[in-house]
Order: C-alpha cells, then structure tokens, then sequence
C-alpha cells in the first residue's frame, strides 16, 4: 500500500492540470457559442489542400 | 448591363412580350450602383475617430477590435461565408461569429485595412453588419458567466476527488486501514478542499457576510456557516488525528449548489439579452440636412432643432415633428400595432419608428435620455426592481428558519457544555451539519430548475424565477389581441370582383400596382399573387394608395373613395362596412374588385383557450382594436369578456381593477404598448415575435408561438408546486427527526453528513420527476 503514498500525489497533480486547462477553456471562450462547433467541423477548409481544388480556390479569392 | 440578374430580368421582360415596358416608362429604373452608393458613404462614417470611440477597442499598435451585429444571417452556410470572404482581405486577423448571437467580432490591423473596408466587403456579398457597443452590462454578464463556470469546474473536481479518498476511508473503517495512511488520505482530502472552500465556496461567504451587516438571515448564511465549520471541525480533526472529517459533504454540497445557481443564472442572462438589444432600436447614422445640404452624421451628435432626413425604410433616429412631406410610419415596435400610421406636416415623430412610404424631413424636439424610446426603458427598469415581492416573502421565511436553526444550535452547545464538555463541538456540530438547511434550500429552486428545463425545450422560456410558482396560483388570463391571439400581419382573406373578371386577373394587376411598396397591404397582396406584371410611374399616395399604369392602362388601389375618385363612379358593397380591411382596385371606367384582408388569428388559439377554460381560469380579450375587429375575433375564439379600443392605461387599470378584488392576473401579450400592462400583471408572457422590450418585462417568453404551450406551463406549474411541497413537508419531516436525535447526542457527526446529503438527494431526485412527462 505504500505506493499509495506516490500514486496519490500524482493524482492531485493530474487534478490540478484538469482544472487549469478548464479554466483555460473557460478563458479563451469557448463555452460562449455551444452551437457553432457542431456546424464548423462539417465546413471543410481544406480545400486547396486537396490537389484538385487548388486553382478554383484561388480565383475565388480574388 | 449590371449584373446576370438584371440580364435575367431584362431577357424575361422581353421574351414575354413585354419590352413595352421600356418605352413606357418614365424614369429609369434605380441602378443598384447609385443605391449602393449611399450605403458604401454611410459605411465610410464608421472610419471617423469620434464614431469609433463607442465601439471600437484599441489593442497594442494598430490592432483594433470591434463587435459587429450581422443582418441576413439565416444558417450555419451564411455564417461560413462570412467568414471565409472577411478572413480573405488582407489586413484582418480575426474574424468569428457567434452562431447563437449571430454576433461577430473582428480584429484588424489599422494599417492594412479600414473597418469601413470589412463592412463594405460584407454588404458586398448581400449581409449588411453593424457595428455596436456591447454595453456595459453584457460585458459585466460575461465576466459572471466565465467566474461562475470556473467555480463550478473547481468544485466539482474536488468534489470527485474527494468523494473518491472518502469512499477509500469508508471501505478502510470497516476493513482496516494503517492509521497512517488514513492520516495521509485526510491530508490529501484537506489539500483538495481548500480551493473548493475558499474559491467555489467564496460567493456563499461573501452573501452572507452581506446579508449580516444588512441585519437580515438568507440561505447563505446557514449554508455558509455548514460549510465553514464543518471545513474547519475536519481541519481540526485531521490536524489532531481525532473525530471525523467531512470533506466529502462539503465539496458535493457546494458543487450542488453551485450547479443550480448557474442554471439560475443562465436563464436570466438570456432574458436580459433582450432588454439590451432594445436600446439598439435606434439607428448609429443620421442624414442631417444643414442649409440645405445633406450630411451623414452619427446619431449621438444629433441636437435639439436640427433638421433630419429620413428617407423610406430608414429607423428614425430621435424624437421630432415633420416639417416637410408626408409619409406613413410603422410604429409596430413601439406600440404592437401592425398597420403603418400616416403622418403629415406637423405631426410628431417617435424616434425607433421606421419611416414606410416616402422621404421626410423631421425637425428633432427631443433626444437621448428625453425620448420616449428612453422613457418607457426607465419605466420598465422600475418596473422590474420592485417586482419580486413574492421572493422576499420566502426570504423572510427562511431568515426566521435559520435564526431558529441557530438559536437551537447554541442552546445545545449550551446545555452539552455544562454537562459533558468534552463532546460538545461534535455534538453541535452534528445539530448544525443535520439540521443544515440544504435539502429545505434546495426543495424550492431543485424543483423550479427542473420545471424550467422541461418548459424551455417545450419553447416557454422562463426569465424570473418566481414566475412558475406565481402561475400556479393565477385565476384569470388576459389576452393582447394584435400579435398574442392572431398572427400580427395582414392576409388575403376574399376577393370580390365586381366586373365579371377573374380573381387571378385582379390580384395580378393588383399586385403590379403595389410592387415596391413597403406597406402591410402591398406586402399581404404581393404575397398572394402568382404572377409578376409590371407596373410604371407608380405614384403613393400617403394613406390612401397607389395609382400606377400596368399593360397601358391607369389602375389605382387603395381605400374605396380614393378608387373610385378615378373613374367616378362609387362603390355600392355591403363589404366596406365590414370589420375587416377592405381595399379596392379601379381603372379609369369603372371600381373592378375588392380585396378582403385581415389579421389571421393563430390556428390553435381556440384550443389554447378553453383548455385555459378548463382549468378554472377566466379568460379577457384587452385590445386596442375597434370593437367590430375585437367581437368577431372574441366569438371565434369563445371568449365572452372582451374590451376594446382600450389604450394602455386602460389596460392597467383594468388589471389593477382585478388584482384589488383578489385575482392573481396572468398578462399574454407582444408589443412595446403591453410593457407597462406586463409589468403591472403578476404573471406576464411575452410572445417570442414580440417586440424586445416586451420580452424584457416579461416573466416569460412564448419562444415555440403555440399558445397550447401556455397550457403545459400552467399544468406544470402546479405540478411543480405540488413537488416542491413534497420537498418542503420531506426537509422539514427530516430536520424534525433528526434535530432531537443530534441534539441528544445520537447520531455522529459522520451519520449526520451522510444524512444531510440523502435529504439532499431524495429533494433532487423528486425535482427530476418534473422532466418527465
């Protein structure tokens, strides 16, 4: 049982990662718009990463 | 040629033999270039330093950030667009939009690029933005909003993690557990505790700390005082390895709470969007007309005496009196009524009204804090602090609770003191955390959660939280007619035609004429027709009507005299003293066809009534509308008790009237007029259409527009009543119990939080019945 004695620390250490990157998460604003996401991921931005789409995305732009 | 669509346009006109149209026309058609113009100079306003400084956020070097409200966003694709075609200008670094707000925040770097350029790329792609100042409140909600989820995150990973060491603790009493390393696992739970106590907790020491120099007891301050010394009688306790510790009960209870003042929290925050949107009524631009010239100015610059513009489809930006012109004015924001008023040389002006028909001059009277727009806000705001009366009530309850609570407290440690000094403190403290009022703290707002909840995903969205248990009890409803029980906005009801033609071929022609106008009428006539002809040197004449040439020959629709002034000849037809709009079409021979429209009443308003009915409640119709409009839709709808052409004092008094013969008065209703009616009412609801300001003085807002829904919330209401004093005789019964027990020295401090959190959760578990169903 004595490894609980290092085990433990460890966790309290896990805990305070998680609530800083929650507060992080709270910070940078992420919990203002739950909706967006959800519809954001479908919109690919990756177009002209994809070989053939890279001159019609161009032009686009102009 | 512009563009493809006017090609289009053009290519249809002459393929369908219609190319008369070009020699018949007088004027020109507007170039959208030329209307653009205007736009793009009133964009280019917003690159002026002083404009900027309301809404404009400096950032270190030529950084600037700003929040735009966009116009025209309908779907997920149109927020892409927006942001793909803004994050492509070279010079803006960040460009998102919120899709619950449809609120977008830009960054830019001054040096590149202009904010007028943004907002002109924008406008160029069919979106119009604005740019606002999101207020001091809302940034104020947004901070509470961010402490709030942090102390919550704090609390309920804490209370995980202790939950998970006091479980090991529980399992080691039983079975056997090294003495050190219990101590270990006390040190750790102490650790973790700490940040929950003083952070997640720290808002419930603050209230109290408030409520005991204003010399009153809420909630808080027995929550607080449970929290605080169970915290500290477990430090005690793990400092000198003896007794029990409690960490567990104090961070699940704080987490509990916690998570239901956020749900609390966010439901007003909701309701108060709206209020805020309302002082946006009034436009950022103004033409004023200095000399004789026309100068985009912002509207905050605008003085008393100066002289404005105020072309077609423009909001008004002050309080005024016309001096030149004449127009009709859609006031539907301001007062609920649908129809555009006419307003001539001298009549006033109500700043937030939009201007309908043709360009006025208005010279302004009032502005600012004068106007009535600003007016009927303050009223509102009073309105709004001195409501919840009920609240204090149980406040005040709760305050002699909890002084009993701790008087008792004292008297034990009194009494164990003298006779048994050594086990007083966990004697008292086992009094204090068994008779913590969580479970009789939680049974009201526990339930009140639940129900909002369930009436939220319904669409009856709950913005105060007195408003359930109020509804509970009302004995009367009282319906706005304009907007409440019907649609709010003309339809075509019936055409008669009085020359033998078709219905179709009057409606054409008809609409033809109206093309281009912004009026309800047009609107509801346009809508109903199935073909476009074209109509040329199209004239309104303010209040009566328009005449127009449509395939060659002058036509005019509009109020019967003004018809038949045309061709001579008057209108001999029961219909036009009916109660609903009749308007008629004519050419120069002869009055063809009248056109029969009215305001559509909601399809399941009859069924929402006598459902109202059923329950025991009265219904009353309170409109402003004529007398003939009201009875036709009161007897459709079944209701017997109907007043009309009651302006919004009336109103109030006739609720005051009810309230002072003991009736608990529930107001529906949509437009700005209603405001003070809501306000004054017990229960208010606001549709969701409804005018902002509505919204903003309402208990509740009718965001699905199902009147049955009303129906749902009263039978929920009761429900959750019945709930909450299950919940109520459930902590009482409990504390009743298990106070003698505790103050006798019978039950251990351990047993005693074990206790405190089952009444806890038998209160919520009870609430939760409330989302099923």
């Amino acid at each position: 049982m004595t490894i609980l004695y290092l085990l433990i620390p460890i966790g309290i250490l896990f805990l305070g990662a998680a609530i800083w990157l929650f507060i992080w998460t709270v910070r940078s604003g992420q919990y203002e718009d739950l909706e967006g996401p959800a519809h954001r991921i479908l919109m690919d931005d990756d177009d002209p990463k994809i070989p053939g789409n890279e001159k019609q995305d161009g032009q686009q732009e102009d | 040629m512009c563009c493809p669509g006017c090609k289009a346009v053009a290519q249809a006109i002459v393929d369908n033999g219609l190319s008369n149209f070009y020699q018949f026309r007088t004027e020109k058609s507007p170039n959208p270039q030329q209307s653009m113009d205007d736009v793009l100079e009133t964009l280019s306003l917003y690159d002026k330093p002083e404009l900027q400084k309301d809404f404009v956020k400096m950032q270190s070097g030529q950084l600037r950030q700003a929040s735009l409200i966009l116009e025209g966003i309908v779907c997920a694709a149109c927020v892409w667009l927006n942001e793909r075609h803004v994050m492509s200008l070279p010079g803006v670094v960040e460009f998102r939009i919120n899709y619950s707000t449809r609120r977008a925040t830009v960054k830019w770097d001054e040096g590149k690029i202009h904010l007028s350029d943004i907002l002109k790329a924008i406008t160029s792609i069919g979106y119009v933005a604005h740019p606002f100042d999101p207020g001091r409140q809302e940034t104020i909600q947004k901070q509470e909003r961010s402490q709030a989820l942090r102390r919550l995150a704090v609390a309920g990973l804490g209370a995980m993690q202790v939950m998970m060491l006091a479980v090991a603790m529980y399992a080691g009493e039983s079975q056997g557990m090294e003495a050190d390393l219990r101590h270990f696992m006390r040190w750790v739970s102490l650790v973790i505790t700490l940040p929950v106590v003083l952070y997640s907790a720290g808002v419930f020491f603050k209230s109290a700390w408030r409520d005991l120099k204003h010399r009153q007891l809420g909630m808080d301050v027995p929550v607080s005082l449970a929290i605080g010394a169970a915290f500290l009688a477990s430090i005690w306790a793990t400092w000198f390895d003896t007794g029990a510790v409690y960490f567990d009960s104090v961070t699940m209870f704080t987490f509990f709470l916690l998570s239901g003042r956020y749900l609390e929290m966010m439901a007003r925050h909701r309701a108060g969007q709206a209020a805020e949107e309302l002082v946006r009524l009034l436009p950022v631009t103004a033409t004023r007309v200095t000399d004789g010239v026309d100068e985009v100015v912002s509207a905050a610059e605008l003085l008393v005496e100066d002289i404005v513009r105020i072309k077609p489809g423009e909001t008004v930006p002050a309080d005024g009196v016309i001096i030149e012109g004449r127009s009709s004015v859609d006031e539907s924001l301001l007062t609920g009524e649908s129809m555009p008023v006419s307003r001539l040389p001298g009549s006033e002006l109500v700043g937030g009204s939009v201007n309908v028909e043709s360009p006025v001059l208005m010279r302004i009277d009032k502005v600012g804090e004068d106007t009535v727009l600003s007016s009927i806000v303050r009223l509102l705001d009073r309105a709004q602090t001195e409501k919840p009366k009920l609240a204090q009530v149980a406040d005040r309850v709760a305050g002699w609770f909890v002084g009993i609570i701790l008087i008792i407290a004292f008297g034990v440690a009194a009494y164990w003191w003298q006779h048994v000094p050594e086990d007083a403190f966990w004697i008292t403290l086992s009094v204090l955390v068994v008779t913590c009022p969580c479970a009789l703290s939680l049974a009201t707002p526990a339930a009140l959660v639940a129900a909002t909840g369930q009436l939220t995903r319904k669409g009856l969205l709950i913005t105060r939280g007195h408003a359930l248990e109020t509804l509970a009890k009302a004995t009367h409803v009282i319906f706005d007619k304009t907007g409440t029980l019907t649609h709010g906005r003309l339809q075509l009801q019936q055409i008669i035609n009085l020359d033998g033609s078709t219905d179709d071929e009057l409606l054409n022609i008809a609409a033809a004429v109206e093309t281009g106008s912004e009026h309800p009428i047009a609107r509801a006539i346009i809508e109903a027709a199935n073909e476009q002809k074209m109509a040329a040197d199209a004239h309104a004449k303010t209040g009566k009507g328009i005449e127009a040439t449509v395939d060659g020959k002058r036509y005019r629709v509009g109020k019967a005299e003004f018809v038949s002034e045309l061709c001579g000849k008057p209108i001999g037809h029961d219909w036009l003293e009916q109660e609903q709009t009749v308007i008629a079409l004519g050419d120069e021979n002869r009055v063809r066809g009248l056109f029969v429209l009215s305001d559509v009443v909601r399809e399941n308003a009859r069924d929402a009534v006598a459902a109202i009915k059923q329950s025991g409640l009265s219904v009353t119709l309170l409109s402003g509308d004529h007398k003939a409009v009201v009875d036709a839709v009161a007897s459709r709808l079944g209701i017997e008790r109907a007043r009309a052409s009651m302006l919004p004092e009336q109103k109030l008094q006739y609720i005051q009237g009810l309230q002072e013969k003991g009736e608990i008065v529930v107001m529906v209703g949509d437009g700005v007029n209603d405001a003070p009616v809501l306000a004054a009412a017990q229960v208010s609801i606001a549709m969701g259409e409804g005018s902002q300001i509505a919204h903003a003085s309402a208990d509740m807002v009718l965001l699905s527009e199902q009147l049955p829904h009303i129906v749902d919330g009263i039978k929920m209401s009761h429900r959750t009543l019945v709930i909450i004093k299950q919940n109520l005789a459930w902590a009482l019964l409990y504390n009743m119990v298990a106070l003698p027990l505790a103050a006798s020295g019978m039950i251990a401090p351990w047993m005693a939080a074990i206790g405190m959190s089952l009444s806890s959760l038998i209160v919520v578990v009870n609430a939760l019945r409330l989302t099923r169903g």
